[in-house]
């Protein structure tokens, strides 16, 4: 299409005077192909570029993998760049992460180069990415296993670790006997790092595993506890005053009104509490429990397996990422009468 | 005594309670020194009756509609409905605060729904709820959350959730004073025919002479704090009334008078 194909406004339109905002800004088409996509698709040939013209300087019989791997991701952006008229979905994502995508393939063009190729970068402390894919592929069942064991022993912490704060919280909200007895307790003990219990818990537990998850709910317990209690404390007097005007008696007063009035500074808790909970998991794997990615990333350390470390580091950041992203999600649909939201 | 007509079950009631106020006296303790608030208050009020309370600001109005709400109790003094003594919050008996105070984690009918619910009638009152819906026209905002609603919107959700636990009394503390003047002079009016329909007992503070004289029977005029009766003023105009009736201006005037503003417009 060449400019005078474009009709000028005041021709196309020289017989309609009524003009609406649709004619004056006509909707784009879709260009024929998605230009910064494409870019990212050729990003991504000089991955596979880099890992095939030049010897390795290193043993890593992947290499021709991670090539193939590389050169699948390219042909896929490729494919969708050229095809975005019809792709719908894919290519709308393609064309929103275009921009990410292009910094990753130059990413792993210039780290294949350093590593791998040219030796820039010291070995074995940064590998190439081929020995991350040589990981994953080859070690696949230890890490799975390793995967699984840290999973369990969040799921079990977290999860105990948020009921109990929650309750407490609850409880100490609405009930002064029940604050006068458990508020001491809370301030004595609630800000000591979870991490300062790890020998204790190790000897006076039956198993690491049982002194791991004592450990990762009393990291989560406690903030819990004290957000679900100023949540309680902090609802708005006037709910209880129309709730019993209404014949609420003290059930519906808490469950009906108290909870739900409290519930995002519960959830304020529990996303503080994932955090401290993830560090004191991965200090517990790290220094007593036999088993899950603290303590393979140890074990990797002390071999000198530095691909395995970061290809389980990796894994660990996409645990955590998935964990806030479940939350998110479960805010949203537990407080999705709220406004402004913060998206995720 | 005669207070409410014979109940049937579907039929609703035609006439409210009685509300009588005996040498009701309250103070609040603060930092050591008690703050008298109402002073040998005494009030009585006939069933189906619509009261208006006026008064200077913090003279205690809103305290003396928490005590006939039985939210607290009088340091002196007795308080009964239909010759009961009111010793707690009671669904015959429910107040319509000057801020909504709806509950933002449920939608407009669930609001509505509250009372039902805390009283362990919900299968029951499904009817009613979207009634009451009905009756302040907000069918079509059933689902909606508070903070979609206008000022105005809110406010009548207020209402319906008060209404649909068909009260013996409405207890109301200011409900449109935060409104604009025109969803105001709607509501007055909306207020007239529910009460004009319903036949409950309606007692208002508003610190509005028009909005008093418009609504009401009767209207009593407090003094400065702490609160005593200063004068009880009969309205004995037929409803519906018209805003520009000779008999308001001159009550109007009265009235400004006795709360300390003689002015002579
Ligand atoms: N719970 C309370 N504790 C202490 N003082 C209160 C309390 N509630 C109201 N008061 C005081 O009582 C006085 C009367 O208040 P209120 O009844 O709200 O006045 P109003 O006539 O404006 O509705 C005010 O001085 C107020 O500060
Ligand atoms: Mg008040």
């Amino acid at each position: 299409m060449t400019m005078s194909d474009i009709p000028s406004p005041s021709q196309g339109h020289a017989s309609a005077p009524h003009l609406t905002l649709a004619d004056v800004v006509p909707a784009v088409p879709r260009p024929l192909v998605d230009v910064v996509g494409l870019v990212a698709g050729i990003a991504w040939l000089a991955v596979v570029a880099a890992a095939l013209a030049l010897e390795d300087v290193g043993d890593w019989p992947r290499t021709p993998t991670f090539a193939a791997a590389a050169g699948l991701v390219a042909a896929t952006f490729i494919v969708l760049a050229i095809g975005s008229r019809w792709l719908g979905a894919a290519s709308r994502w393609l064309d929103r992460a275009a921009l990410w995508l292009i910094v990753l393939g130059l990413f792993f063009t210039l780290w294949q180069l350093a590593s791998a190729k040219l030796g820039w970068l010291p070995l074995p402390f940064f590998p190439p990415p081929q020995a991350l894919l040589e990981v994953y592929l080859d070690d696949f069942p230890r890490l799975g296993v390793s995967i699984l064991a840290s999973v369990k022993l969040q799921l079990w912490g977290y999860s105990i670790g948020a009921v109990a704060g929650f309750l407490t919280g609850v409880s100490i909200g609405w009930s002064q006997r029940a604050a006068y007895w458990v508020h001491p307790v809370l301030r004595f003990i609630g800000p000591l790092p979870a991490g300062a219990w790890l020998p204790i818990a190790f000897f006076a537990f039956p198993s690491s595993w049982s002194a791991g998850i004592f450990l990762i709910a009393l990291a989560t317990g406690f903030p819990v506890t004290v957000l679900t209690w100023s949540g309680i404390l902090s609802v708005n007097p006037a709910y209880y005053d129309v709730a019993r005007t209404l014949g609420a008696r003290s059930r519906f007063l808490v469950l009906k009104v108290a909870i739900p009035a409290a519930l995002p500074h519960v959830f304020v808790g529990l996303f503080m509490a994932l955090g401290t909970s993830f560090s004191v998991l991965v200090v517990a794997e790290l220094l007593g429990v036999k088993a899950g990615l603290g303590f393979y990333m140890q074990a990797a350390q002390g071999w000198g397996d530095y691909a395995n470390l970061y290809a389980a580091l990796l894994v660990l950041a996409l645990l955590c990422s998935g964990a806030v992203s479940l939350l998110f999600a479960a805010r949203d649909r537990f407080l999705s009468w709220q406004k402004d939201l913060v998206t995720w | 005594m005669v207070t409410a007509a014979i109940q049937t079950p579907e039929a609703p009631r035609v006439t409210g309670a009685s509300l009588d106020i005996e040498d009701v006296s309250h103070g609040f303790e603060l930092d050591g020194s008690v703050l008298e608030v109402l002073d040998d208050v005494s009030l009585h009020v006939a069933p189906g009756e619509f009261v208006a309370l006026l008064g200077p600001s913090g003279c205690g109005k809103s305290t003396l509609l928490r005590l006939i709400a039985g939210l607290e109790p009088p340091t002196r003094g007795k308080l009964s409905e239909a010759g009961r003594p009111i010793a707690g919050p009671n669904p015959s008996r429910v107040v319509v605060f000057q801020d909504p105070t709806l509950f933002p984690w449920r939608t407009v009918r669930r609001n509505v729904a509250v009372g039902p619910e805390a009283q362990g009638t919900l299968k029951q009152s499904q009817q009613r709820i979207d009634e009451a819906l009905a009756l302040v026209g907000l069918t079509k905002f059933a689902k909606a959350y508070p903070h979609q609603l206008s000022g105005g919107m809110a406010q009548r959700v207020a209402l319906a959730r008060a209404l649909v636990n068909d009260p013996d009394v409405l207890i109301l503390d200011e409900p449109l004073g935060k409104l604009d003047s025109l969803t105001r002079i709607t509501m007055q009016a909306e207020l007239v025919s529910l009460w004009r329909r319903e036949g409950f007992t309606a007692i208002l503070v508003t610190h509005d002479v028009e909005e008093a004289l418009f609504l009401a029977n009767r209207v009593v005029v407090f003094s400065d704090r702490p609160a005593r009766v200063k004068a009880d003023i009969p309205v004995d105009l037929p409803y519906p009334r018209h805003r520009g009736d000779p008999r308001l201006a001159e009550l109007r005037r009265q009235v400004l008078g006795l709360l300390g503003l003689d002015a002579d417009w």
